[in-house]
C-alpha cells in the first residue's frame, strides 16, 4: 500500500530532519522540562490530600502542555515552513498523496510527543518524587494521550494556513497555546481560583480536557475536588477531545494546500 | 503524438492578466524552449502544466490528461525541476534522491543519477551546505530520477559555471535522445539555440514568436551584413543575399583577410521580437 509506505518514508527524513536540527530540538523537549523544574521548585501548594506536592499537579498538567509544543506548534510551524521552502511543492510534483505527507508528519508529532511525555513523567517521577499510576490508569493514559495529540495536530494543521511566513510562526502560535496555559489549569491551578466566565471560555478548548485527563492519571483520586466540576468528569473529556479531533480534521480538509495562494 | 497541448490558456492575479490567450504544441520527443523576459508568463504557464496552479480558461492536455485534475499515475509520468528551492536542508544529497526515487515505480538508481548530475563529491554534504550551482544540480538530479517522459526545467542552470553548464547540455542531450520530452524555460539564448528543437517567444503574456532556432521571427530570411576593408577604409554593407557581393568582391580581388560576414544571432531576433512588444 505506497500511501502508507511513503507516509513511513515521510516520517522517516521529518524525524532525520528534527533530529539533526540540534535548535529545534533542544528547545522542544528542554523548555516544558525546564519550566517544570522552576514551577515545581517555586511553588510549595499543599493540598488536603497526603503525598501530593505542587510539583505532582505540575507534572501531569504539563504533559497537556508538551503535547501542544509537540503536535500544534510542530504541525502549524511545520506546514508553514514546508510551504514557504518548496517542500510541499516539490512533494506535489511527485506521485506522493496529502495523505501520505500528513501521516509522515503525524509519525513525527508522535515520535516528538511521546518522547516529551517520558521526559516530563520522568522529572515528575525522579525529581519531584510523584508516585506512577496502576494499569487501568495507564489504559486512561494512552486514549487522553492519543485524543490530545490527533486533536492539537489536526488544529496545528489547520492554522497553518493563515501562518504566512515561517518566521512569525512561533510567534503566532504561542498566543493560543499561552493563552490556554493560563486559563486551562496548567499554570494556574487549582483553576476554581479564575473566573468562572473564564473557567467557561477555557471549557470549550480541548487544553483544559486534555490536563485534567492527565491529572486523573498521575493524582490521587481525591485530587478530584479541585477540578471544576468536583469530578474527574472522564466521559466529558472524551467527548470534547474527540468533537475537536472531528473538528480539526474538516478544518483540515476544508483549507489544505499544495502551495501558497496565487501571489 | 503530442505531449502537451494548450489552446487559449488564460490565467489573471487580482485582475491582472499574465498569461493572455496561449496556443501552444510539443511533440513526444521534442525539445521546446519557452523564452521571454521576467514577468512574460513564463513560469505561471509553465506552473499550470505541471498541475502547480490553476488555470482561468483555456484548453490543457498534458500527456493526455488535465494536469489540473491528474492523479498520482500521470505525476509518476513527468518530471519537474523547480526554481529556488530550499527544502530539506539537513538531509544529505544521496538521502533526498533516495527518498524522492521511492515515489516512482520505475526509478533510475540513485548512484547513478548524482553521477549523471556530476554531484558525487558531494554526495554525503548535507544540503545546506551546497552552492547555488549545485543545488541546482540537485534539483536536476530530482526531477530526472523518476524516468519521466516530459521533464519541466524552469530556468536550470541558472548559477551554473560554463563548464556546469555544457554538463548540463549534454546531460539534456542524452536525456532527449532516449526520448524524453522536455519544456524548458531559460534566459539564456545560446542555451536555447544548443538545445531546442523548436522554441517560442513569450512577451507580456503572449506568444509573439514560434518556429526553430535557425527559422524563429524571420531569422532564416533575414540578411546578413558584410564588412572588409579596402585600402586602408572600413567598409560595410547590409544585404539580403551576400553571394553576388562577395563575387564582385573576389572578382574585383580585393583584399579579404578581415571579410566578416554576420548573419542575426538568435539573441539579436530575439531582443527585436520582445522590443517590438513592450
Amino acid at each position: 500500500m505506497s500511501t502508507l509506505s511513503f507516509g513511513v518514508s515521510r516520517g522517516h527524513v521529518e524525524l532525520l530532519q528534527f533530529l539533526r536540527d540540534r535548535t529545534a530540538m533542544i528547545f522542544t523537549f528542554a523548555f516544558p522540562a525546564m519550566l517544570l523544574l522552576l514551577f515545581g521548585t517555586i511553588f510549595s501548594d499543599s493540598y488536603d490530600q497526603p503525598g501530593v506536592s505542587a510539583a505532582h499537579v505540575f507534572s501531569a498538567s504539563m504533559i497537556a502542555y508538551g503535547i501542544l509544543t509537540t503536535a500544534f506548534v510542530t504541525m502549524g510551524a511545520g506546514l508553514a515552513l514546508d510551504r514557504e521552502d518548496g517542500t510541499l511543492k516539490r512533494l506535489h510534483g511527485t506521485p506522493i498523496t496529502a495523505t501520505s505527507y500528513v501521516l509522515g508528519k503525524l509519525l513525527l508529532v508522535a515520535f516528538l510527543a511521546v518522547a516529551e511525555a517520558i521526559i516530563l513523567v520522568a522529572v515528575g517521577a525522579l525529581v519531584f518524587g510523584m508516585s506512577l499510576p496502576d494499569a487501568s490508569h495507564w489504559l486512561a493514559f494512552v486514549w487522553i494521550f492519543l485524543l490530545s495529540v490527533i486533536s492539537s495536530s489536526l488544529l496545528g494543521m489547520a492554522i497553518s494556513v493563515i501562518v504566512k511566513h515561517g518566521r512569525t510562526a512561533g510567534a503566532i502560535l504561542n498566543v493560543p497555546v499561552v493563552a490556554l496555559q493560563f486559563i486551562s489549569g496548567v499554570f494556574i491551578y487549582p483553576v476554581i481560583q479564575l473566573p468562572s466566565w473564564l473557567i467557561t471560555i477555557a471549557s470549550f478548548f480541548p487544553v483544559k480536557w486534555s490536563a485534567q485527563g492527565f491529572r486523573y492519571v498521575f493524582l490521587p483520586d481525591g485530587m478530584r475536588v479541585n477540578e471544576a466540576a468536583g469530578q474527574w468528569e472522564l466521559g466529558r473529556i472524551a467527548l470534547i477531545l474527540g468533537a475537536w479531533c472531528v473538528i480539526g480534521l474538516v478544518l483540515c480538509l476544508m483549507t489544505f494546500r499544495w502551495t501558497r495562494p496565487d501571489q | 503524438m503530442t505531449a502537451i497541448e494548450v489552446r487559449g490558456l488564460r490565467k489573471a492575479y487580482r485582475g491582472h492578466e499574465v498569461v493572455r490567450g496561449i496556443d501552444l504544441e510539443v511533440g513526444r520527443g521534442e525539445v521546446f524552449a519557452l523564452l521571454g523576459p521576467n514577468g512574460a508568463g513564463k513560469t505561471t504557464t509553465t506552473e499550470i502544466l505541471e498541475g502547480h496552479r490553476r488555470r482561468d480558461a483555456g484548453e490543457v492536455r498534458v500527456l493526455g490528461a488535465d494536469p489540473g485534475t491528474a492523479g498520482p499515475d500521470w505525476r509518476a509520468r513527468i518530471g519537474i525541476v523547480l526554481q529556488n528551492t530550499e527544502d530539506a536542508a539537513d538531509l544529505t544529497a544521496t538521502e533526498m534522491v533516495r527518498h524522492i526515487a521511492g515515489f516512482y515505480p520505475d526509478s533510475r538508481p540513485v548512484a547513478e543519477v548524482i553521477g549523471l548530475v556530476g554531484l558525487e563529491e558531494k554526495k554525503n554534504s548535507r544540503i545546506r551546505t551546497l552552492s547555488g550551482g549545485q543545488r541546482r544540480r540537485l534539483d536536476v538530479a530530482l526531477g530526472i530520477v523518476g524516468r519521466p517522459e516530459l521533464l519541466f526545467l524552469d530556468e536550470p542552470t541558472t548559477g551554473f559555471d560554463p563548464e556546469a553548464r555544457r554538463h548540463f547540455w549534454d546531460l539534456i542531450r542524452t536525456l532527449a535522445a532516449e526520448g524524453t520530452t522536455i519544456l524548458l524555460t531559460t534566459h539564456y539564448l545560446e542555451e536555447a539555440e544548443a538545445l531546442a528543437d523548436r522554441l517560442a517567444v513569450l512577451a507580456a503574456g503572449q506568444i509573439v514568436a514560434e518556429g526553430t532556432p535557425a527559422t524563429l521571427g524571420g531569422r532564416a530570411q533575414a540578411g546578413a551584413r558584410v564588412t572588409w576593408h579596402e585600402n586602408g577604409v572600413a567598409r560595410t554593407e547590409q544585404v539580403d543575399d551576400p553571394t553576388p557581393l562577395l563575387r564582385k568582391l573576389v572578382a574585383a580581388d580585393t583584399d579579404l583577410r578581415t571579410l566578416t560576414v554576420t548573419r542575426p544571432t538568435l539573441e539579436d531576433i530575439y531582443l527585436n521580437l520582445i522590443g517590438a512588444h513592450r
